[in-house]
Order: structure tokens, then sequence, then C-alpha cells
């Protein structure tokens, strides 16, 4: 049987290709339901449609904490228990979290990702009359301003870190690519009204246990905005630990970039995972298109130097063990930060703080180690 | 609507949302404490930063991200 972990684009996608090749699959997913993040709460999503039309099999609610790739099996762990499943071939398709950098107060609660505030309304968060500003960089800064709104937040204030300059030429290649180009009018649509400040980032939360206002640094002058939520993000990251600890020939990744891309990532793995390899071949000139543009996004929403110095010495940067950055000084490396400081060693496991120290100092994280999430002891010595 | 009590208190939430969604709605920011006493609420919303760790029905650590309400959990924060 092939296993998919993920039932993202990049997860659902190769599913279908398996599928559509007469194997056998099974799907692995620790939300609720099948879309990920991107079609989270939208069953009508066209490929989530197709997904719940083909009966493919789905294990939802449930995390893979470990595995073995020698023996083929892998350990899923539910609210309950905990249980071991074995596959001939696995894809891994579990998607690209959210970078956070940090800066003063954005521990406080009200503070979200732009993609997290996102994935909670997805969610039923409600959100009418709420005072939203959505900062960061990158094209998902627009599509989440554009949904927040749809449910009637009140977006005062879209701050993209990327100086205008950069972003021009950015939308006139766009307008070379059909689909994309679709997506950004009916964004621009959306949009109307909403004010989108080029070279501006925010540099401090504040407020009296929540938030309750941002200052931002607009083309060079420091304002103060009210708002009740700050959704702020710096670009999507590939989770590499799976992947990493799972690593061998019967092992495929899928899905390292955004919804076209995964598309074609997961379907290639799909047929690679079946044994048709012409058809996954047929695909890899699409594919490498779209990883060109991928690329080109990547460049453009680059962070800026100066959001390295937003973080002062009391900020914390581990927000699972409290290090603060001034903790961090005279540090060398992850390695050290960790054994002195206990930094990147709480819950998350080093999945916020990681890339925040790789873009301050960096620094890279040692490889992962299973469990890849908190597991309980009975899972790890689960039998069979 | 799912009747939940959340440190005590009866919370009512919306059906089908998630706990962290019925937490926030409910005008709850506080999760959990922090190391040092801070307050941390959800930040991802999709089970990957941690900061939403709640006890329900006396399990501790559970993503209230990842949870469905249900009638009658017990939430501590």
């Amino acid at each position: 049987m092939i296993v998919v972990v993920g039932a993202g684009p990049a997860g659902i996608a190769a599913a279908l290709a398996v599928q559509e090749c007469g194997k056998a699959v099974t799907v692995v997913d620790e939300n609720p339901s099948a879309g990920g993040q991107i079609w989270r709460g939208d069953p009508t999503h066209r490929w989530v449609a197709r997904f719940r039309a083909f009966n493919i099999p789905l294990i939802s609610g449930v995390r893979v904490v470990w595995g073995y790739p020698a023996a083929r099996t892998l350990v899923l762990e539910d609210a309950v228990g905990a249980r071991r499943l074995a596959y001939d071939k696995l894809v891994v398709a579990v998607g690209s979290p959210e970078i956070f950098l940090p800066f003063p107060g954005w521990t406080l609660p009200g503070v979200f990702g732009a993609g997290g505030l996102q994935a909670l309304v997805k969610s039923g968060l409600p959100v009418r009359g709420k005072n939203v500003v959505v900062a960061g960089t990158g094209p998902l800064l627009l599509a989440v301003a554009a949904s927040l709104r749809k449910k009637g937040a009140n977006i005062r204030l879209i701050a993209e870190q990327t100086p205008a300059a950069l972003l021009w030429p950015f939308a006139k290649q766009l307008s070379g690519r059909a689909s994309k180009l679709l997506q950004g009018i009916g964004l621009a649509w959306d949009l109307a009204g909403i004010p989108y400040a080029p070279a501006s980032w925010v540099t401090a939360a504040q407020g009296d246990g929540r938030l309750q206002r941002i200052v931002l640094n607009r083309r060079g002058t420091l304002v103060t905005e009210d708002c009740d939520y700050l959704a702020v993000g710096f670009g999507l990251r590939p989770a590499t630990e799976l992947a990493a600890i799972m690593a061998g020939p019967d092992t495929i990744v899928a899905g390292t970039g955004d919804a076209d891309l995964s598309l074609l990532e997961g379907r290639i793995a799909g047929y690679t995972a079946a044994g048709d390899l012409e058809k996954a071949r047929g695909l890899e000139p699409e594919r490498d298109q779209a990883r060109t543009f991928a690329a080109s996004i990547d460049r453009t929403f680059a962070v800026r130097d100066e959001l390295r110095q937003l973080a002062d010495s009391g900020t914390i940067i581990c927000r699972c063990e409290d290090v603060p950055l001034g903790r961090l000084e005279g540090k060398t490396c992850f390695r050290d930060a960790k054994l002195h400081t206990r930094c990147g060693m709480g819950a998350c496991q080093g999945r916020v703080c990681g890339p925040a120290l790789e873009f301050l100092f960096g620094w890279h994280g040692a490889s992962p180690r299973p469990p890849i999430f908190p597991a309980r002891v009975g899972s790890l010595l689960s039998e069979g | 609507m799912p009747e939940i009590r959340v440190d005590g208190m009866l919370v009512n939430a919306a059906e089908g949302v998630s706990l962290a969604v019925a937490l926030l709605s409910a005008g709850r920011t506080r999760f959990r404490t922090s190391l040092s006493g801070e307050p941390r609420a959800a930040v991802c919303g999709m089970g990957v930063c941690m900061e939403c760790r709640v006890t329900i029905d006396g399990q501790p650590h559970r993503l209230a991200c990842q949870v469905q309400v249900r009638e009658g959990i017990e939430v501590r924060t």
C-alpha cells in the first residue's frame, strides 16, 4: 500500500494520481478533514471535492510522530492512543508552515501568523468589525486580507516590507501568467479601498495582556495604529522533519511551495510511488516552470536587513522556553544556544525560533530527531 | 450549540468550530501561561507553534487549534 502523509494540495494530488494508476492508497492527516491549510473549511473546492468523490481512505486527526524507514512503518498518534502503519511507498506531503520573526510584543495574545489568523477564521473565528492589521511579506498577505475582509474584518492596513521598486517588476511579471493574473484581478477587487503600504513593517506590538496597538515603520516614519488583531507572516517554509527522519529509497517528498507547485509535485510523487514514471516525467517541465516562479517570489520578498534589528535584549526569541535575545548573546551556534539556554528545546522543537535564529544569526538547526512532535511515551512503546 | 466548561466557567461555543476558535470567540486570550508568566494564545492556527496548549478533560498539552469542540468538555488553561 502507498501511504500519503498530508491531505493538502500535494497530498490530495498524490493520492489521486496513485488511485488513477489503480494502486491502493491511504492518506494520513492531522486535521479533522482534508484540504490542508489552504482549503481548510472549503469542502467544495475542486480538488477537495475530487478527493472525496473518489472515496480515498483518510485517517484524520492523527499526527505522525515517528517512523522507521528501513521497516517501512510510521507511528501515528491521536488523542487517545498510538498505532503503527506499514507502507510500501511513502509520500511525505506535509506542507509549509509560516515563518515568524521576533519583534517586541510579538508574544502578546492577538498577534497571529498571517496564515495563522486565516486558518482560525476558516475554522470559524468571527472577525466581523474587528480592526486587523496584516503585515510581513509576500503574496499571502493579500490573500489573507481579502479573505478576512470577506468575513467582515476592518482591515486597517497591509504593511508589506518589500519596497515598491521591487513590487512593480514582480506585478508585471504576474501578467505573463494567466492563472496568476486572474487570481490577481480577483484579489484587486476584494482588496479595493484597503491601504497597501510597501516598505513598511511592524516594529512593536503593545497592549495590556493582549494586543491593543502596533507601532509601524511606514516608509521611515514611526506611526501607531490601534488594532484588535495583527496577522503577521514572512512567507512559508517547507516542514522538513518527517522527510528527514524517513529519508530512504521508498520515500518521496512533495509539496515544497505554493498550491500550484504543490499540486504538480504531488501528482509527480503519486505517479512515481505508483510506478508510472512516464507520467511523472511528463509533468516535470511544468513543475520546473512553477519552481522558477516560486524562486522569483522568494527573491522579490526576501526579508530586509532592518528587520534583524527589531528585537531588543528583552524580546523573547524562543516562545516555548521564554529565552530572550539578551541570553543568546555570545552564543556561537544553535547547538550552543540550546545547551546553555534551552532555546529551541521546548514543545515546538524549534519550529518557530529556528527560522528566526537563521535570519538573525545565520544559525542552522540540528538535524531532527524522533519523535518529531511531542509524543506520549506509550506511543513510542506501542506494539503493532 | 455545544456548551463547554473553561476553567470552571460555562462557555457556549459555535457548532463545528475548533476549541481555539471557541476560546477566542469567548474573549479568552490566555490559553496558557508561559514560563515567565506571560499570557499566550494561538498563533499559527495549524498545530506548529504549540502556543494554544490547554488541558482537555484532564489530558495536558492538547492543541486547541487542532481539536473540535464537543459538548461538555472540561478545559483548563
